[in-house]
C-alpha cells in the first residue's frame, strides 16, 4: 500500500506493506538511518524517534499506525554543522564510544528536557532507565543531558 | 632540479586501485583528495601507510580499525604529530584489505602502541624526506629549515614549499626506516591533547555511515534461519510456507546452511520467522546447573609450563593459617547493541564484502574457504559496526553474507537479529580457578597455590569454524579461541608460590575473546584471594599489596588511587555495621563497603588501581556499585580524554557483567535470547566514576581499552566482603548467590 507520512518537516510517500513497522520503513524507503535496529522487541531504545512529540520505539510501530502523525527522527533534529541543542551537549562531553545507541539517548532526552527543562540526575538515569548502551557510556550521557538543561541563549532554546 | 629528486626509485609489488569502483569509494570511510594512483602494500615502504595529496590533505592507511573506540582520530594524531600537518588535514582508511597492511585482528587493546607505533615511524620517514627534498627545492640547508602546518620554510619565512608542492600527488617512495627518531615528547603538541573525536558529529546527527546503513544498488536483503543448536542437521524446508509474504521470498540452501531473501527486508523478517524447516535433534551442550563440573572433568588439551618459586605444596602444609577457595566466571555474550550487519557482492569469481570485522585481513581467508575462491578474490572493506568488544557476530555475518551472495548471485545484505547476535555470536568461555594460600605464625604470607582452567585456543584464526563454513558443509579444523592465561601469575613476592594452568579442550560452546579475555578472570581469583589472604592476616588490603608490589609503578597507582578515594587504613572487613546478610530482619537494611583491585596488564604494561564502594541490601541480597575510583597508568597518553572514555566504559560494562551477566542455556541450544533474558546494567545503577590518568609522555605509550575493566569483579568482590564479611566467588554476584554466600 502506498503511505503518506510526515517526516522531519516534509511529506513523504512509501509503498509497503501495512503491517511494516516504521524504523523498516525510515530506514530502507526514505533513506533515514539515524534510527538503528537494536532489537526488534522495544528492549533497547536504539530505534527511537518522535512522534507528535512523544519518543517512541519505531521497531514495534506499525508504520499504519503513524500515518497522521509528526515523525521527527534523529536527522531531523539538527545536522553535524548545526546540532540540535542536545546534540551539541552530547558532542561537547564526548559522550559516544560506538554510537549505535545514541540515536536513542538523544531523542529520549529532548523529550525528557521538554517536559522537565532541570532534572535531577536521579530523574535523568529514570529517563534513560530503558535505553541500554553496551559500551558503558552512561556517565558522559548522564553529563551531556545535565550540560543540555543548563540555562542557554533563548535562541538555542527552541527544540 | 627536479621535484622528484628526493625519491628514491621505487621497487616491487604496486597494487591498483582497479577494483576501487564507486561501492568501494563509498566504503573508504569518506577518504576524500588522494589521488586514485597505485597504492604500495608493502609494509616497509611509507607508501603502505600515508600519502599526500595534490591539495595537501594525508590518507593514513591502518590495519588496525577504530571499533567505536575513538583510534580513529588517536592515530591522525599521531600522524599529524610526527609530519608536522594539521590535525584536521588527515583522512583515515581503515581495515580495507585492498588498501591497508595486515596488522593483525584490532584486539589486545594494541592499536596505539602496535598500530600506532607504525605509522609514527613512517610519518617520521616522510617528514625527514620531505625536509631533504625542500631543502633542495629552496634551497637551503636542513639547519634552516622549519615545518609547521604541512609548509616546510627557512627559519625566516622568506622561502617556503608546502609538502603538497614537493610531492604533487605522487608517492613518496621511500622505504620505513624502523629506527627512525621520533619527536621529543616534550615538543608535541598534538599529541596528548585531548582532540574532540572526528566521528562523534556524525553519530549524534545520524549522518555516519554504519555498515548497518551500507547499500549497493540491486541490494538484496537476507536474514538467516540457524539450525535448533550447533550439531543438527537440516531435514527438510518447505519452501511454499513462505510463499504467501508479499515482496517475493526466495529460500537459500547449501547444505544446513538455510536463509531467505527478498528486496524487501521486512519480507525477509516475517519469511525467516515463518519458515518451515525440519532439524534432527542436537544436544551438544552441557548442562548449565552443573556447568563448572563439567568444565573441571574436561579432557586437558595441554598444561601451560609450571611457574614457581620455593617449594608451595610444603610449604602449604607447615603454614600456621590455611586458606582454600574456588573462582568460577559465567561465560559471557558480547552484547553488541546491534546485531551484526554485513553487505556482500559476489561477482565473476570475486567477492567484496563491506564488514565491521575486527580482523578483515584474516577473515579473507576464512572467507576464501566458505566460498572456494582464492584469498586474492576477496576484499574486505571495514566499516564501523557498534562495539564489538572482542569477535562478535561480525565475523559469521560476514560469511553468512558473502555465502548468500555467492549462492543467489546479487548483492546481498544480511542483518542479523536479535536472537541471532545473542545465540550465536562466539561467547566468552567459562573459568574456573582453585587457589590455595598460607600464612606462617606471625600473620606473614607463606605460600600461594594457584590452579587455573581455562579454554584452551587451538590452531589459527584463518581455521576459524565460521557458521557460513561449518553449515554449509566445510570442513574447518574447529578453531576456537579459548581464553588467555595472562594474568594467571600474580607479581606479588611470598616465599612459595606455584602457578598451575590447565588448558581444557574446550568443546562447550562456540567461544572467542571478550573484553579483557582471560586477564579479567584470572585477576578476579587472583585480586579477591590475595584479599582473602590479607583479611587473615589482619591487614589493611591496599597496604597489604603494597608490601609485595616492588615495582615503582605498580606502587604509584595505588597510592594514587588509595589518594583519590580518601582510603582509611584498616583490614577488612569493617566492624562498625551490623546485621546478618541472610537475616531479613536485620534493622539496618544496607551495608557499605569498599574493596581494592590491582593489575599490571599481561604483567607488562599498563597499571591499574581501582578502588569499588558497594551497598549491599541485606534483605534482597543486590549489590550496588555506587562509586568507582581509577587510578591508570598506560604510559604516554595520546588523547587523554579518548583514554577516560575507555576507561569509563571498560568499568560500567564490567560492573555489569560482574553483578548481572550469565549465559543462559540448555543441552539444545542458547536460551538468553534478549535483553530479557541476558539483563545489562541500567542507568539507574551506573555509579559515580572518578579517574586519575598518569600521564608519562617519555613512555612507551600502552593501550587503554581493556586494562580497567580487569580489576573490576574482584574490587566489587573485596567491597561486598568489606561491607559484609561475606566472599562472592561466583561471577556473576546475583542476589541469590549472595544470599546463599551469606548463609554457607
Amino acid at each position: 500500500m502506498e503511505l503518506n507520512l510526515n517526516v522531519n518537516g516534509l511529506a513523504r510517500t512509501a509503498e509497503v506493506d501495512s503491517d511494516t513497522p516504521l524504523l523498516y520503513v525510515l530506514r530502507d524507503n526514505l533513506g533515514l538511518q539515524g534510527p538503528k535496529y537494536g532489537c526488534g522487541l522495544g528492549q533497547c531504545g536504539a530505534c527511537t524517534v518522535l512522534i507528535n512529540g512523544e519518543a517512541v520505539r519505531s521497531c514495534v510501530t506499525p508504520v499504519a499506525s503513524v500515518k497522521s502523525s509528526a515523525i521527527v527522527t534523529l536527522e531531523g533534529l539538527g545536522t553535524p554543522e548545526q546540532p540540535h541543542p542536545v546534540q551539541q551537549a552530547f558532542i561537547d562531553e564526548q559522550a559516544v564510544q560506538c554510537g549505535y545507541c545514541i540515536n536513542g539517548m538523544v531523542m529520549t532526552s529532548v523529550v525528557l528536557l521538554r517536559k522537565t527543562p532541570r532534572p535531577s540526575e536521579a530523574h535523568i538515569r529514570q529517563a534513560l532507565g530503558n535505553n541500554l548502551c553496551r559500551c558503558g557510556t552512561h556517565t558522559r550521557i548522564i553529563k551531556a543531558v545535565q550540560r543540555a538543561a543548563e540555562p542557554r541563549p533563548t535562541a538555542l532554546n527552541g527544540d | 632540479m627536479k621535484r622528484r629528486d628526493f625519491l628514491q626509485s621505487g621497487s616491487g609489488l604496486v597494487v591498483s586501485f582497479s577494483l576501487l569502483g564507486t561501492a568501494g569509494r563509498a566504503g573508504a570511510q569518506g577518504s576524500t583528495g588522494t589521488a586514485a594512483a597505485a597504492k604500495s602494500l608493502l609494509k616497509g615502504e611509507v607508501d603502505a601507510w600515508l600519502g599526500i595529496a595534490a591539495d595537501g590533505r594525508v590518507t593514513v592507511y591502518s590495519g588496525k580499525v577504530d571499533l567505536g573506540t575513538g583510534t580513529r582520530t588517536a592515530l591522525a594524531q599521531l600522524v599529524a604529530e610526527e609530519l608536522d600537518v594539521d590535525f584536521g588535514q588527515i583522512d583515515m582508511v581503515m581495515g580495507d584489505t585492498l588498501l591497508t597492511i595486515d596488522q593483525g585482528q584490532t584486539a589486545g587493546s594494541l592499536t596505539i602502541s602496535n598500530g600506532g607505533l607504525t605509522l609514527r615511524r613512517a610519518a617520521a620517514c616522510a617528514r625527514q624526506a620531505l625536509l631533504a627534498a625542500a631543502a633542495k627545492r629552496l634551497p637551503a640547508t636542513a639547519g634552516e629549515l622549519v615545518v609547521a602546518h604541512g609548509v616546510v620554510s627557512t627559519r625566516t619565512g622568506e622561502r617556503k614549499i608546502s609538502y603538497a608542492a614537493l610531492v604533487e600527488g605522487q608517492p613518496l617512495n621511500i622505504k620505513l626506516d624502523p629506527k627512525i627518531a621520533l619527536k621529543n615528547p616534550a615538543s608535541h603538541t598534538v599529541v596528548g591533547q585531548s582532540i574532540p573525536r572526528v566521528d562523534i558529529p556524525a553519530k549524534v546527527t545520524g549522518r555516519f555511515p554504519y555498515i548497518h546503513d551500507f547499500k549497493l544498488p540491486g541490494m538484496l536483503h537476507a536474514r538467516v534461519v540457524r539450525p535448533p543448536g550447533l550439531g543438527a542437521t537440516l531435514l527438510s524446508v518447505d519452501e511454499s510456507s513462505v510463499s504467501q509474504i508479499a515482496g517475493g521470498v526466495r529460500v537459500v540452501r547449501k547444505q544446513d546452511f538455510l536463509a531467505v531473501v527478498s528486496s524487501s527486508e521486512w519480507a525477509a523478517v516475517k519469511a525467516a520467522r515463518t519458515l518451515q524447516a525440519q532439524w534432527t535433534a542436537a544436544h551438544t551442550l552441557p548442562e548449565q546447573a552443573r556447568l563448572y563440573e563439567y568444565w573441571r572433568h574436561l579432557p586437558v588439551g595441554k598444561d601451560e609450563p609450571v611457574i614457581q618459586t620455593g617449594d608451595a605444596v610444603a610449604a602449604l602444609g607447615t603454614g600456621a593459617k590455611r586458606l582454600k577457595a574456588t573462582f568460577d566466571f559465567a561465560p559471557h555474550t558480547h552484547g553488541s547493541m546491534g546485531p551484526a550487519c554485513a553487505v556482500a557482492d559476489f561477482k565473476d569469481g570475486r567477492c567484496t564484502i563491506w564488514s565491521a570485522s575486527q580482523a578483515t585481513h584474516s577473515l579473507q581467508s576464512e572467507l576464501a574457504t566458505v566460498l572456494g575462491i582464492a584469498k586474492a578474490n576477496i576484499r574486505l572493506i571495514y566499516l564501523d559496526g557498534a562495539g564489538c568488544y572482542g569477535r562478535n557476530g561480525h565475523e559469521d555475518c560476514s560469511g553468512d553474507a558473502a555465502l548468500v551472495s555467492q549462492l543467489v548471485g546479487a548483492p546481498v545484505r544480511v542483518q542479523w537479529m536479535r536472537a541471532d547476535e545473542h545465540g550465536w555470536d562466539p561467547k566468552s568461555p567459562p573459568t574456573l580457578v582453585d587457589m590455595e594460600g598460607a600464612l606462617d605464625a606471625q600473620g606473614l604470607p607463606l605460600a600461594w597455590r594457584s590452579e587455573f582452567f581455562i579454554a584452551q585456543a587451538r590452531g589459527t584464526l584463518d581455521e576459524f569454524p565460521l557458521l557460513a563454513a561449518v553449515l554449509s558443509g566445510v570442513k574447518r579444523s574447529g578453531y576456537y579461541t579459548g581464553n588467555l592465561q595472562k594474568n594467571a601469575e600474580v607479581l606479588y613476592q611470598f616465599p612459595h608460590m606455584k602457578t598451575e594452568v590447565h588448558r581444557l579442550a574446550d568443546t562447550a560452546f562456540r567461544t572467542a575473546h571478550l573484553r579483557t579475555p582471560g586477564r579479567m578472570q584470572n585477576t578476579f581469583a587472583n585480586e579477591a584471594f590475595f584479599d582473602e589472604m590479607a583479611a587473615a592476616a589482619g591487614a589493611d588490603p591496599l597496604q597489604w599489596r603494597l608490601t609485595y608490589l616492588q615495582e615503582p609503578r605498580a606502587r604509584a597507582v595505588l597510592e594514587d588511587v588509595a589518594r583519590l578515594s580518601n582510603w582509611q587504613s584498616r583490614p577488612s572487613p569493617r566492624t562498625d555495621q551490623t546485621g546478618d546478610v541472610a537475616d531479613g530482619r536485620a534493622t539496618a537494611e544496607l551495608s557499605r563497603g569498599r574493596g581494592v583491585a590491582f593489575v599490571k596488564y599481561d604483567n607488562d604494561r599498563t597499571f591499574v588501581a581501582l578502588v569499588a564502594e558497594v551497598e549491599v541490601n541485606r534483605r534482597s541480597g543486590k549489590v550496588r556499585v555506587t562509586e568507582v575510583w581509577c587510578s591508570h597508568d598506560c604510559g604516554q597518553l595520546i588523547n587523554p580524554d579518548g583514554a577516560r572514555n575507555q576507561i569509563e566504559g571498560g568499568i560500567v560494562q564490567t560492573i555489569s557483567r560482574t553483578l548481572l551477566e550469565e549465559l543462559q542455556f540448555d543441552r539444545t541450544h542458547i536460551t538468553s535470547l534478549d535483553w530479557t533474558s541476558y539483563p545489562i546494567l541500567r542507568f539507574p545503577e551506573v555509579p559515580h566514576i572518578h579517574i586519575s590518568l598518569i600521564n608519562r609522555p617519555e613512555q612507551t605509550a600502552w593501550g587503554a581499552g581493556e586494562m580497567a575493566a580487569t580489576v573490576v569483579p574482584a574490587a566489587i568482590s573485596n567491597a561486598v566482603f568489606d561491607a559484609t564479611g561475606v566472599r562472592l566467588r561466583s561471577v556473576p554476584f546475583l542476589p541469590a548467590k549472595v544470599k546463599a554466600a551469606a548463609s554457607a
